[in-house]
């Protein structure tokens, strides 16, 4: 069953956004969180930063800037996605047209929510984070590669840098798999390990 | 059976205990199966689980297993009542009978909205009986790392994962690395498990347990009681970390004893017998450790947009060249978003709204200790303070002892049970430019309301700071 996109290689310009420990508050804020479907929370991704105090969009806010427009990989700070564990963060940045996160480090519960959905993310050193910026502020224009297939990210100055994924998500983003289909397979044994275990509880005594 | 094992960490022997022999096993650089014993379920990350369940024409697996409740958009205004929800808050509304009928149609109890077992997922749990040591306990929410202070293995999950574990029980996991958090000695008068959670997470920072899961140890954690070992287990997510464990002791089987869901009788001694197995052997190794001395925390406030910046009350908000040049950048803009410059003292800093509640500090245990201050004095004139009990249970219990008489007294409004201020989706926040002293968990920006600025702080430090309308330093006021 194929329930997420299969993503193999994308080639992108990127959006910057250069700011550090951006939390899924900051991501897709709580009041979001009502809807019982996952169509149109593009419109709430990085809401309040969009925003100026009267409601207005701000045009200045970097994703707004006409250059960035389009831009399939979203270049964050470090340590992204810290914070709820909602998963509308990911499905908000999906829904704004982002395939692929690059950070120096995400929160666990974000990283196993994205790769799930489809998104991509991609950990890449400090020091490439930052050289990565500056080519991009320089040049607004410029596109990389993400080729998972190989792992490697092919920078704007010709270098790879390699990434790391763990196998299994990787297999799923591939072949557009998507883990519960994984699971039902695994149901056999479930039921083996139920037979052999008691469950500790009964929640509807 | 034991003897052969190498010695092993509390947490690697619930995890052991979980693994689903399958084809799929951490070998094959494929992740484990863990089984799942208990799954906590609420309105907000459920609705599009339920969907895609039905979608595939799929039941859930183990209704026995799953226990949901409604709290994170639940009004806590007492004059609120259904049918005025549905006016004020339609989508909330809507999110709400969403969740009934899914529960209704697979089968999944419910704490709905007039039980009077409902409250904030974390407090039920443990409050039921239905967290207990050794239990692999998963939710859609982050603060699942609460149900770790029994000895549970408690993790947050995603939507995607809520549909898992209805469908399956079980969850597809990496085994996480484990962090010895050592906590030996005294804590003062006046410090709580709050101010030695907060004092963890400012040492180790924010990122400082990714891909980890804690074990706190040492004769701090051993002294606190059940609501502190909560409390600090359920920060654990803001240091990064996967989950938050406390080996379970007397402490912990004197709490569990008698509540509803837990066992009885002969089934009480035998569980009892398993769950003294659980602390990590001697010599057991972990990952990473760090060592706290208890003697040295204060009482903790936070400044910034984070809950690892954070301070003693006595303290000062550091200047810029105390900050890694690297994190000047974030340092600045959670600077000019709470408008507090570098070097100045939180101290007497003013104070709009004063917050006690959420699955952080909303237990009987917090609401004795805010009340404990509160007695005799008032809120500070220009000053909002809301008391917001975790659940109803926790407001009964309260009301019997007649702390809301106290609070009432002192001017503080006494609300009905939900997550409230926490992330203010219910109605209950902050104005722009407001400033809180909130005993939640998050101060990020917007956290508590667009706009608003919060301040991180214990269940004595707030009341101290709703009576004096400043932050204020409770170790005066003992
Ligand atoms: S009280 Fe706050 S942190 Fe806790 S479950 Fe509710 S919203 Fe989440």
């Amino acid at each position: 069953m194929s329930d997420i996109p299969s993503f193999t290689t994308l080639r992108s310009k990127v959006a910057p956004l250069a700011i550090d420990n951006v939390d899924t508050d900051r991501i897709i804020p709580a009041r979001y969180l009502k809807v019982t479907d996952k169509n149109g929370l593009g419109e709430g991704l990085f809401f309040d930063w969009r925003r100026r105090a009267d409601g207005a969009l701000d045009p200045d806010f970097v994703l707004h800037r006409p250059e960035h427009r389009g831009a399939a990989i979203l270049l964050a700070g470090e340590n992204f996605g810290c914070g709820s564990s909602r998963e509308h963060a990911p499905w908000a940045l999906l829904g704004a047209g982002f395939q692929a996160v690059l950070s120096t480090r995400f929160a666990d519960i974000f990283r196993n929510n994205s790769l799930k959905n489809g998104l991509l993310v991609v950990e890449i050193p400090a020091a490439v984070s930052r050289a990565l910026l500056a080519a991009v502020e320089r040049d607004p224009t410029l596109e990389i590669t993400i080729d998972l297939p190989s792992q490697k990210v092919l920078l704007p100055d010709g270098a790879e840098q390699p990434f790391t994924i763990e196998p299994f998500s990787k297999h799923c983003l591939l072949n557009g798999v998507d883990q519960l289909g994984f699971l039902l397979d695994q149901v056999p044994a479930v039921e083996r390990f139920e037979a052999a275990h008691a469950a500790r509880i009964d929640s509807r005594a | 059976m034991s003897e052969a094992l190498p010695p092993r960490t509390l947490f690697d022997k619930v995890w052991d205990g979980h693994v689903v022999p399958a084809a799929a096993g951490e070998d094959a650089g494929l992740p484990s199966v863990l089984y799942i014993d208990l799954h906590l379920v609420h309105e907000v990350t459920s609705p599009q689980a339920f969907a895609e369940l039905d979608r595939r024409g799929l039941k859930v697996r183990r209704p026995q297993q799953t226990l949901a409740t409604m709290d994170h958009s639940t009004p806590t205004d007492p004059s609120i009542g259904a049918a005025r929800l549905r006016t004020l808050d339609p989508q909330g509304a809507a999110q709400l009978e969403q969740l009934e009928s899914n529960c209704r149609k697979h089968g999944v109890p419910l704490f709905a909205m007039g039980d009077r077992r409902r409250g904030i997922v974390h407090v039920i749990g443990p409050e039921q009986g239905l967290t207990q040591p050794g239990m692999t306990v998963v939710c859609g929410d982050s603060h699942t790392s609460t149900h770790g202070a029994f000895g549970a293995l408690a993790f947050g999950i995603g939507t995607s994962e809520v549909g898992h574990v209805l469908a399956t029980q079980c969850l597809l996991q990496y085994r996480p690395k484990t962090f010895e958090v050592r906590i030996d000695g005294e804590l003062g008068p006046g410090v709580t498990a709050k101010d030695l959670i907060l004092y963890v997470i400012a040492t180790l920072g924010v990122d400082g347990g990714v891909g980890h899961v804690f074990e706190y140890r040492g004769s701090a954690i051993r002294s606190l009681d059940m609501d502190g070992r909560m409390t600090v287990c359920n920060m654990s997510i803001e240091g990064g970390a996967r989950a938050g464990m406390i080996a379970p002791d007397e402490i912990t089987f004197a709490y569990l004893e008698g509540r509803p869901r837990a066992p009885r009788g002969e089934a009480w001694e035998r569980s009892l017998e398993q769950w003294r197995r659980l602390p990590s052997d001697d010599g057991a190794r972990f990952d990473r450790t760090v060592a706290i001395d208890a003697s040295q925390i204060q009482p903790m406030v936070t400044f910034g947009t984070n809950p690892g910046m954070g301070i003693p009350v006595r303290g000062t908000v550091p200047a810029e060249d105390g900050v890694p040049e690297q994190q000047r950048p974030t340092f600045a803009k959670a600077l000019a978003y709470m408008d507090l410059d570098p070097g100045v003292p939180l101290l007497g800093h003013k104070v709009d709204i004063v917050f006690v509640g959420s699955c952080t500090n909303s237990r009987i245990g917090d609401l004795r200790a805010a009340a404990s201050v509160m007695r005799g004095r008032r809120v500070a004139t220009g000053v909002r303070m809301l008391v917001v009990p975790g659940s109803f249970e926790v407001k009964r219990q309260a009301e019997e002892e007649h702390l809301d008489d106290v609070f009432r007294a002192a001017g503080a409004e006494w609300r009905e049970a939900g997550c409230s201020m926490c992330l203010a989706m219910n109605g209950d926040q902050l104005e722009p430019g407001q400033y809180a002293v909130s005993t939640s968990n998050r101060n990020f920006e917007g956290r508590q309301g667009p706009g608003g600025r919060t301040f991180l702080a214990s269940p004595l430090t707030a009341a101290a700071s709703a009576v004096r309308g400043v932050i204020s330093d409770v170790r005066e006021m003992l």
